[in-house]
């Protein structure tokens, strides 16, 4: 009755494909007012004069706000524990405007279109301010993005704010100029990925409304409704205890709604006007007024041995936070946590990086975090390495990586506990056919194929930080309530989450109900990010299933009047072990719950890592370029993971096939644009392509398990490494068929038709 | 103005404005399975069958609907849960958003072409875009359903 | 948003045309999907829904479509996929998708002469002719140089010849507008070399399809026209794509649009 290990159906999956109204939008009361934002046209703006009259007067306007409505206290909308290493660098309404998209005001009204004319009304005039939009040109710039002084933060995290520096991050370890220059070969580049856009398919949006007791309930597509509680505190200035968020199901996220984008809106309208109110972000508003990927610019050098040992890495980074910097400081020190340990034959190390205010729409977190980006980057370079030593990049590979038991420099001690990455690396090779393959061939008179390959690393869950509890309790009737605070977005993390709980209680999966994501009674969980849920919670799932387990014996063994030596639980209930005494499950949890025994039984656990072990991925990409268009068909990608024990194999290969698809978009097909004036073209599905059904060829996803030690069942994690091959394999690819090298993301057919013309 | 509509096999007379679009006429009588994603005509999830083709709710003027047959998920229970199985079974419903409209289009293919390669599975089911699963189990569970290889 | 304040659905052309001469922002509805985009307010907005004017038939030698055939019936009709090497059904087919397509209309693809049109410059590569209500029947060329004007496109009608033809488009992503497109076709050795999306709308290449009138031209003639209908059209940047880039693109499509018909094999 094993479930860990079985391609179990999610449990709410029949629900949600067939379209059953559980979403957010489909729960909302029908009379909710309906809230619009106003917004600012310009990317740097102080408003110097704001007339609501006119607007508010329309019948059907229930209220609207402005700057000087709202508490005077900075937040911060970083879905991250507490206290967060972001700045509290944002209010509700803001009379400076710091992107165009800035929310001026909010409008509540009966209806969508009274509260649209009612934002007509509106009368606003603008001190209109130099912008910074340039991320190269923005420390320093005259105009600073954030003016005001009572911008603060929880702990150093290198902040500048008169440079227009979010934060910095420096670290390390040896000497790397030293290093370089006893390397035989020493190879360098500069690179810039892109501004991503999550597109999940359900947009932002929550509603709220006053309970029974005067409560502020509000229920929310996010991932981090505790996060979102304590923001909501905060920023609206009443205490935590009065404010109860719930998440039900959602339609995506990928690290976009670990930002409170909607909720703090639809919370002030209610608690002004004591009714229940409404917000949903429409396609262009999630796109241009939430957050997006960090845009980079990462310098990237290695040196190496003649026989390919790496001996420095060092990593120059400057990321563009946009107005607001929410995840800025934890995406940065991302870009090296999760990439420098790859390679641990190095004698020296060094990162350094800044993160940056422009007067664009805030980045955010994105999955990958910062190992997207720098995995490009390094990945990139390591193959621009493997051909100035005419090695073969997977052998160069298979020399560098850390082994288990193994430290690196900047670990701080950490040994590894587990990884397959070396036969992730031979099996990708084997099932793209890189030997017959590498690096080219001609397939017709205008077409190359090529092959190219990367590797990557993640984490799972924030060592020492990540902390999440599962209550797991008996009920009358035999059943079992896991009660968790994790919040599924159509990854599946209910089901396995419950798959794990059987395992422990012997049980089938059917007999347990899954309550989640409600903060009155949830027990605590950070939400889905940071790749924590299958780790951390999965760990606390383990262990609040075994006390339990112990207590039903326990019961058992004294309802049945034996010692508890002499009892063993089989699921179906508690037996002697010679068979002549037994109480079924169902009988005992009558009987503790309601009748003699007086003890309803609950499993409690708490659970937080000290470390973070990564999972991987060794991706492999075939190209077929077009020399006269420099068109690029991306004709099979591979992706070998290492994601420990793999608890839900189907689940888990939809998750690496997805996230494998927002790379290819990344590298091929995606961007997020803005003019001159800083406003964001890429606003509609029309202008920013994710990729189609056609455009991602055929992608093939094997595992190569491990067994990790400190994880569940022996598993790490999935959600996000899975997202961070694409570009630099592909990158790879296209240098091996035409010999263009493009480090600008995206890919774009024109981009390799100019470099084969400056050939 | 009063359209008159039969919707999911039953007759109906709706009030709608001028100006309003299908999707949000048919969302406001309770037919929550039609999803609103993109405001741009793009993205495939407010497929609906309008006289049994395939169509974008989103796009269609509610007065348009007068007289005709209009079908959502809602009104197709026994295909739609034998579709969904498979794809559940697959894992790849994921956030199940895109999803009622990507069966409605896939019921409609499957109406439609007689046998179809993998190729014209893929160009007819182009306009459902996914953001979670990479469309591969997507195409997985529609081969099964197909019976094809 | 956009708004109508009012909507007629005539029973007659005649009707249609008064209701739309009537007031300036009186509009014919299409397929509504580009409309909804924008922040019109209509008047009066005049369905063409009872006027039976969704169809595809022969008459006369030649192919008459209705206006408000839809993109998807035109690309699914067993006449259009039987002539002309089946380029219209080529043309469209990849346009977002089969749902988008059984939504938007023949007459207000043609009618709104949009440059990334694909529908459009495959019809030119064709001998076709649009009918106007007010203006009448004129060929495709002619009613794409006219300036703007308030009229209703009521069908289009192709000539039935065994003309071959071919179309190809260059997008960066499948379902993303085109960079550029190109329908090259030949009667006889009578060729005509049609190139869109420039960004501007869809032109004849007049001297390249000039030059190109002997059966079995060498490759080094075509590549020679091919060039040389990159050099006479002229294209424009955007950002999809610079106008240097356009022009090489041009160039490697108009010369696979050749090759492409003479490997087909006549009717």
């Amino acid at each position: 009755m094993k479930s860990v290990g079985q391609s179990i159906r999610k449990i709410d999956g029949m629900a949600i494909a067939t379209g059953k109204p559980v979403y957010t939008e489909d729960l909302a009361a029908s009379n909710a007012l309906v809230i619009k934002i106003l917004r600012s046209p310009h990317a740097y703006a102080m408003i110097t004069s704001i007339d609501i009259t006119k607007a508010e007067s329309l019948e059907g306007v229930e209220c609207i706000l402005t700057y000087r409505d709202v508490p005077n206290q900075r937040f911060t909308l970083a879905g991250q524990s507490y206290p967060e290493p972001s700045p509290y660098d944002r209010l509700i309404l803001d009379q400076i405007l710091r992107y165009v998209g800035d929310e001026v005001a909010i409008i509540a009204a009966v209806d969508e279109k009274t509260a649209l004319l009612a934002m007509k009304r509106i009368k606003v005039e603008y001190e209109v301010l130099e912008p910074v939009l340039d991320f190269e040109q923005a420390i320093g710039h005259s105009s600073v993005v954030h003016p005001e002084e009572d911008l603060s933060v929880n702990f150093d995290i290198g902040l500048d704010k008169d440079q227009n520096i979010t934060s910095a991050y420096h670290e390390e370890v040896g000497d790397v100029e030293a290093e370089f220059k006893r390397c035989a070969v020493v190879v360098e580049d500069v690179y810039y990925p892109q501004a991503q856009a999550h597109t999940m398919m359900e947009t932002y949006r929550a509603f709220s409304y006053l309970d029974h007791v005067g409560r502020l309930i509000v229920v929310s597509s996010t991932q981090v409704p505790f996060h979102i509680k304590r923001q909501l505190a905060r920023a609206l200035q009443i205490p935590a205890s009065k404010i109860r968020v719930i998440k039900p199901r959602i339609g995506g996220g990928f690290g976009g709604k670990q930002t409170g984008a909607v909720d703090v809106f639809t919370a002030i309208v209610t608690l002004k006007t004591g009714k229940p109110s409404i917000i949903i972000y429409d396609r262009k508003e999630t796109f241009t007024c939430t957050t997006s990927r960090h845009a980079m610019k990462l310098k990237v050098k290695l040196g190496a041995d003649q026989d390919g040992m790496i001996r420095a890495i060092d990593m120059q980074v400057l990321s563009d936070t946009g107005a607001y910097g929410e995840h800025a400081p934890t995406v940065l020190s991302c870009v090296g946590h999760y990439t420098l340990p790859l390679y641990n034959k190095t004698r020296a190390v060094r990162f350094d990086g800044q993160a940056v205010y422009t007067n664009k729409m805030p980045a955010g977190a994105f999955r990958g975090y910062g190992a997207t980006q720098g995995t490009f980057a390094l990945e990139a370079t390591v193959n621009k390495l493997a051909e100035q030593l005419k090695m073969d990049p997977t052998e160069l590979r298979l020399k560098n990586i850390s082994k288990v038991g193994e430290t690196f420099l900047t670990g701080q001690g950490v040994m590894l506990g587990s990884s397959s990455l070396d036969r992730c690396i031979a099996r990708g090779k084997e099932l793209i056919g890189w030997e017959g393959k590498f690096p080219r061939r001609e397939v017709g008179p205008n077409k190359v194929r090529a092959v190219g390959m990367a590797i990557t690393m993640q984490g799972s869950g924030i060592a020492n930080i990540g902390t999440a509890s599962i209550e797991i309790r008996l009920n009358d009737d035999g059943y079992f309530t896991l009660l968790t605070g994790a919040t599924d977005m159509g990854t599946g993390c209910d089901t396995i989450l419950s798959q794990m709980a059987a395992d422990i209680l012997e049980i089938p999966m059917e007999k347990i109900i899954v309550n989640a994501g409600d903060t009155d009674t949830s027990p605590y969980d950070p939400g889905s990010y940071a790749s924590s849920t299958t780790y951390v919670a999965g760990t606390a799932v383990v262990k609040a299933a075994e006390e339990l387990k112990q207590k039903i014996l326990e019961q058992g063994a004294k309802l049945l009047g034996v010692s508890l030596e002499d009892v063993e639980f089989d699921g179906l209930g508690v037996r002697t072990d010679s068979g002549d005494k037994k109480i079924s499950l169902v009988k005992l949890a009558e009987l503790t719950v309601l009748g003699d025994g007086k003890l309803q039984l609950v499993g409690y656990a708490t659970h937080g890592s000290e470390v973070s072990p990564p999972p991987y991925v060794a991706g492999f990409a075939e190209v077929e370029v077009d020399r006269e268009t420099g068109k690029v068909d991306l004709i099979e990608y591979v992706a070998v993971v290492d994601c420990g024990t793999v608890i839900n194999p189907n689940l888990a290969r939809i998750q690496a096939e997805g996230g494998i698809a927002q790379g290819i978009g990344m590298a091929l097909y995606e961007q997020v644009r803005y003019d001159e004036i800083g406003k964001m073209a890429t606003n509609s599905f029309m202008q920013y392509k994710i990729p189609t059904r056609k455009d991602v060829g055929k992608v093939q996803i094997a595992f190569e398990e491990s067994f990790e030690p400190t994880g569940p069942f022996g598993a790490k994690s999935i959600g996000e490494v899975v997202a961070n091959t694409p570009p630099p394999a592909i990158s790879h690819a296209i240098y091996n068929a035409v010999g263009v090298r493009e480090n600008r993301l995206p890919i774009t057919p024109e981009k390799v038709f100019l470099g084969l013309q400056k050939q | 103005m009063q359209i008159e509509l039969t919707i999911n096999d039953k007759m109906v007379k709706w009030d709608v404005a001028n100006d309003e679009f299908l999707a949000d006429t048919l969302r406001s009588h309770g037919l929550l399975s039609v999803k609103k994603a993109c405001d741009t005509s793009c993205c495939g999830l407010c497929t609906v069958w309008i006289d049994g083709k395939s169509m974008l709710s989103c796009s269609v003027l509610a007065l348009r609907a007068h007289g005709k047959k209009i079908t959502t998920i809602e009104g197709l229970p026994k295909e739609a849960e034998e579709f969904a199985q498979i794809l559940s079974a697959e894992g790849a419903e994921q956030c199940g958003f895109c999803s009622p409209g990507f069966i409605m289009n896939v019921i409609a293919m499957k109406n439609e072409l007689v046998n179809p390669s993998e190729e014209e599975i893929i160009h007819y089911l182009t306009g459902n875009l996914c953001r979670c699963t990479g469309y591969m189990g997507q195409l997985r569970a529609i081969k099964t359903y197909l019976g094809v290889a | 948003m956009f708004t109508i304040l009012n909507l007629v659905q005539p029973d007659n052309l005649e009707e249609a045309y008064q209701i739309l001469a009537d007031k300036r922002n009186n509009t014919i509805l299409g397929g509504c999907a580009f409309l909804k985009m924008g922040k019109k307010r209509i008047n009066k907005g005049v369905d063409l829904a009872n006027l039976k004017l969704s169809y595809i038939h022969e008459k006369d030698g030649f192919i008459e479509v209705g206006a408000m055939t839809s993109l998807r019936e035109l690309e699914t009709h067993p006449l259009l996929k039987e002539h002309y090497n089946g380029v219209l059904p080529q043309s469209v087919r990849h346009i977002i998708g089969v749902q988008f397509r059984n939504c938007v209309t023949v007459g207000a693809s043609v009618y709104s002469k949009y440059g990334f049109s694909d529908l459009i410059t495959a019809l030119l590569s064709l001998d076709t002719e649009v009918e106007l209500f007010k203006a009448g029947r004129m060929p495709l060329g002619d009613f794409l140089a006219r300036p703007k004007e308030r009229d209703i496109l009521v069908r289009l009608w192709i000539k039935k010849t065994l003309r071959q033809a071919t179309y190809l488009s260059f997008r960066n992503s499948a379902s993303d507008y085109a960079v550029l497109n190109v329908a090259v076709s030949k009667l006889d050795n009578k060729w005509t070399i049609a190139v869109g999306a420039r960004p501007s709308k869809a032109a004849i290449a007049v001297s390249a399809s000039a030059m190109l009138s002997q059966q079995d031209p060498t490759l080094e003639k075509i590549e020679e026209v091919a060039q040389r209908a990159s050099e006479e059209l002229s294209f424009g940047t955007n950002t999809r794509g610079t106008a240097t880039y356009r022009k090489a693109l041009c160039k490697a499509l108009v010369k696979r649009g050749i090759m492409e018909v003479l490997s087909c094999k006549s009717n």
